[in-house]
């Protein structure tokens, strides 16, 4: 035991101590978190920061007074009695990002708009202009009908449908979810899994023919069984994934930490400039067309709902499960990869044995990408039941909620099964470390699996 | 009492026979000769007394009880493909193996001080295995044989990648190491080095036992009434009834010639006889080199 131990330390520490683990294990989360950050930083800085003013210039008519309410960038001044062509000339010196020129017909031909500016305006501008107008207008033309009490009508009939998904577990105790971090929980989980027992599996694979190839084996089976340091040789590995793996929560959970608190405050203050115009709107009893116009940024509130959701999900199963699954099925795969190394001379002669092995990983993620269309699928439990698939497939159905009948039935085939699997590698491996220059092949490998002794 | 016996040891691969009921005895402080042709089986026996592998049949012991896994602890094993951890430092390396066999940290690095300083190369230390020329990678794994001090130590062709000089520093530890009371199993191809080395052999061809005994023994019979004579000058000399010529040359101003006796004749009435021929300047019995033993043994036997 104390020599497996020796072993261990050794594959550890080698492999610890290299510099692409260091900058493998450091840059891996940022890049993540740049992934899914990045867009939403981009959503929130799209919009000009810089203040404008912009004059609104109505031709013969003053239905618009005070139509468009001011954001928080953008203040929109009614010019009475100004003449569009004067002001064009000189509107940048007179302090105007750009004019709003609505012309008389405006009421029957929607386009008689114009907005004269130097630079191209934002999308979020020209929608939040044309949003107010068309809402003025509609409200104009409602009032041509002559109905009564047409503000408490519209009001009265205004709704907003927003639909709330709610898990219960067993116990009946409620959580509000989201299907979309769900979907994106099941899709980082299921790629992580596939990527780290792939790359911890090839480590091993890669170790031991390293060792064949140089011959470092034959000095070390005669100081140790062939089964202690073909077990070595995976733990300390899966002991270097598992150093990685919580390094990366940690690393995470700091990011996501700092990103809750400058996400919120960001989210207090549009709070803020969305009520501001709404009381504007009041005084003008202009509430209903405002309601929708004044959403600063919609994006960014659903993103704090996000936020707030993948906070609630329920992490301590995730986490526990993905490193059972992690373990038991690396310890599979990473012991099939032992076998195969031991049975090789090099590393080009891996490849038809390679297949066999990667048919299920990639048909696994295949159908853990399917699981998160539809993770009641019959394939989708099949699979997540199946040990050789299930390690992907199960960690993809988890956020959704599976029963825990179903985990422990995955759990329990999983650990009979990679117990079969490494006392087969076992023994494939100990008679393939000292065949040398004989070309190996599956009815080899299986007459290596019957020797005893 | 032998330090080490295996006792009718057989081995099959599938069909193919390695090893069939082969038993060698290894005296206290021998140097014992394990030879053959490749492919005979050396390696196999050698990885069965390592317990690399088991034999399918046969018994092995080691100072008269059973060998048993921890044996492993008194046994050193030098193989013939020898190998380092390329990228890993010497004496991280070095550390390594002898933790493997058992020595504690701080034993292991006491004893690497020794024998580092011992074979001219403190300053490896921290050096990757890379770094290093063959010959050093080979003194470096030396040291990891010996160094947890096994009673029992095999080398697998312990010269190859040595130049003279080092492999006469390698050659005086080993008669050191025996000196301290090791006793050493010796595979080889090289015939010259068993002579100077060995005290016992055993020759093995096709898995089996072809011949056996103390190399001194060996050769006299081998040598079997055969004499060297050397004369000054081109002389001849005809066979008689007493013995007969089996070859004459002349070169570089000397006849090499031996002669094989017949019957029972003493070497004073050999020299009487010859004497008359010409100026002799040697007469000795002609031993027959291993490297000849072995050619003629593996040879009749196939």
């Amino acid at each position: 035991m104390n020599k497996i131990s020796v072993i261990i330390k050794r594959e550890y520490i080698t492999r610890v101590r290299k510099i692409s683990f260091i900058i493998m294990t450091i840059l891996a989360p940022l890049a993540m978190a740049a992934l899914i950050l990045l867009p939403t930083l981009l959503m929130m800085n799209d919009e000009d920061k810089e203040f404008k003013r912009i004059a609104v210039i109505e031709d013969g008519s003053d239905l618009f007074k005070n139509v468009i309410p001011d954001t928080k960038d953008v203040n929109y001044i009614y010019l009475e009695n100004t003449s569009v062509n004067d002001l064009k000339k000189n509107f940048e010196q007179a302090g105007y990002y750009g004019i709003l020129y609505i012309s008389p017909e405006i009421i029957n031909t929607p386009n008689a708009i114009q907005l004269i500016s130097k630079k191209q305006p934002p999308i979020g501008l020209l929608d939040h202009i044309s949003g107010s107008l068309e809402k003025e207008i509609e409200r104009q033309k409602l009032l041509t009908y002559n109905i009564q009490n047409l503000d408490d009508i519209l009001k009265n009939i205004r709704t907003k449908v927003s639909i709330q998904t709610i898990k219960i577990d067993d116990a009946g105790l409620a959580t509000e979810t989201s299907t979309g971090i769900a979907m994106a929980l099941a899709y980082i989980g299921g790629f992580l899994m596939y990527m780290l027992v792939f790359l911890f599996g090839s480590q091993v694979m890669r170790g031991v023919i390293e060792e064949k190839t140089s011959r470092v084996v034959e000095v070390i089976v005669s100081s140790v069984k062939p089964v202690q340091l073909m077990m070595g040789k995976i733990i300390g590995i899966a002991l270097v994934g598992l150093t990685q793996f919580m390094i990366w929560v940690f690393l995470t959970m700091g990011i996501v930490a700092i990103a809750k608190t400058t996400v919120l405050k960001k989210t207090n203050m549009t709070e803020i400039t969305q009520n501001l115009p709404q009381d504007i709107m009041a005084k003008n009893q202009l509430t209903n067309s405002a309601a929708e116009s004044s959403q600063m940024s919609p994006e960014l509130t659903e993103f704090t709902k996000l936020f707030e959701n993948a906070l609630n999900q329920d992490w301590l199963l995730i986490i526990t499960t993905f490193i059972f699954y992690f373990i038991t099925g690396y310890l599979l795969y990473g012991s099939i990869f032992a076998a195969i190394g031991s049975a090789v001379d090099n590393e080009t002669e891996t490849q038809q044995f390679m297949l066999p092995v990667t048919i299920p990983i990639i048909f696994a993620l295949m159908v853990a990408m399917g699981t998160m269309q539809n993770p009641e699928s019959s394939l989708s439990f099949w699979f997540s039941i199946i040990p050789l698939t299930s390690p992907i497939v199960m960690v993809a159905r988890i956020p959704f909620g599976v029963p825990s009948w179903q985990i422990a039935l995955s759990m329990a085939l999983m650990v009979i099964t990679f117990l079969g699997f490494v006392w087969m590698a076992a023994k494939v491996y100990r008679t393939g470390i000292l065949m040398y220059g004989k070309k190996s092949s599956w009815k080899e490998i299986w007459k290596w699996l019957r020797y005893t002794g | 009492m032998p330090l080490f016996e295996a006792k009718n040891i057989t081995k099959q691969f599938g069909n193919f026979t390695a090893l069939d009921n082969v038993s060698i005895s290894v005296p206290e402080k021998c140097i014992y000769g394990l030879l053959g042709p490749n492919g005979a089986g050396k390696t196999t026996l050698i990885r069965i007394i390592n317990q690399i592998t088991g034999p399918d049949s046969g018994e092995l012991f080691i100072n008269g009880k059973k060998l048993i896994p921890e044996d492993v602890h008194t046994i050193g094993y030098l193989p013939e493909e020898r190998g380092l951890y390329k990228k890993m430092k010497v004496g991280e390396q070095a550390l390594y193996f002898a933790q493997l066999k058992g020595l504690s940290k701080a034993e292991a690095i006491k004893r690497l001080r020794y024998w580092f300083g011992k074979l001219d190369m403190t300053n490896w230390w921290n050096k990757k295995v890379e770094e290093l020329s063959k010959g050093m990678q080979q003194k470096v794994q030396f040291i990891t044989t010996i160094l947890h001090e096994p009673r029992l130590i095999i080398f697998d062709e312990p010269f190859t990648g040595f130049d003279p000089v080092n492999a006469n520093i390698i050659k005086n530890e080993i008669l050191f190491l025996r000196e301290r009371g090791a006793t050493i199993i010796f595979s080889t191809h090289n015939m010259g080095s068993v002579e100077e080395l060995c005290d016992n052999i055993t020759l093995i061809n096709k898995g089996r036992t072809i011949l056996e005994g103390s190399v001194d023994e060996i050769r006299k019979q081998w040598a079997a009434n055969e004499y060297d004579l050397v004369f000054r000058g081109n002389v001849k000399i005809e066979g008689n009834g007493q013995y007969n010529i089996i070859n004459q040359q002349f070169d570089n101003e000397k006849s090499i010639i031996r002669l094989k006796t017949t019957g029972n004749i003493s070497t004073n009435d050999i020299l009487k006889t010859v004497l008359k021929s010409g100026d002799l300047i040697s007469f000795n019995p002609a031993l027959p080199s291993m490297n000849e033993i072995f050619i003629r043994v593996v040879e009749t036997r196939n």
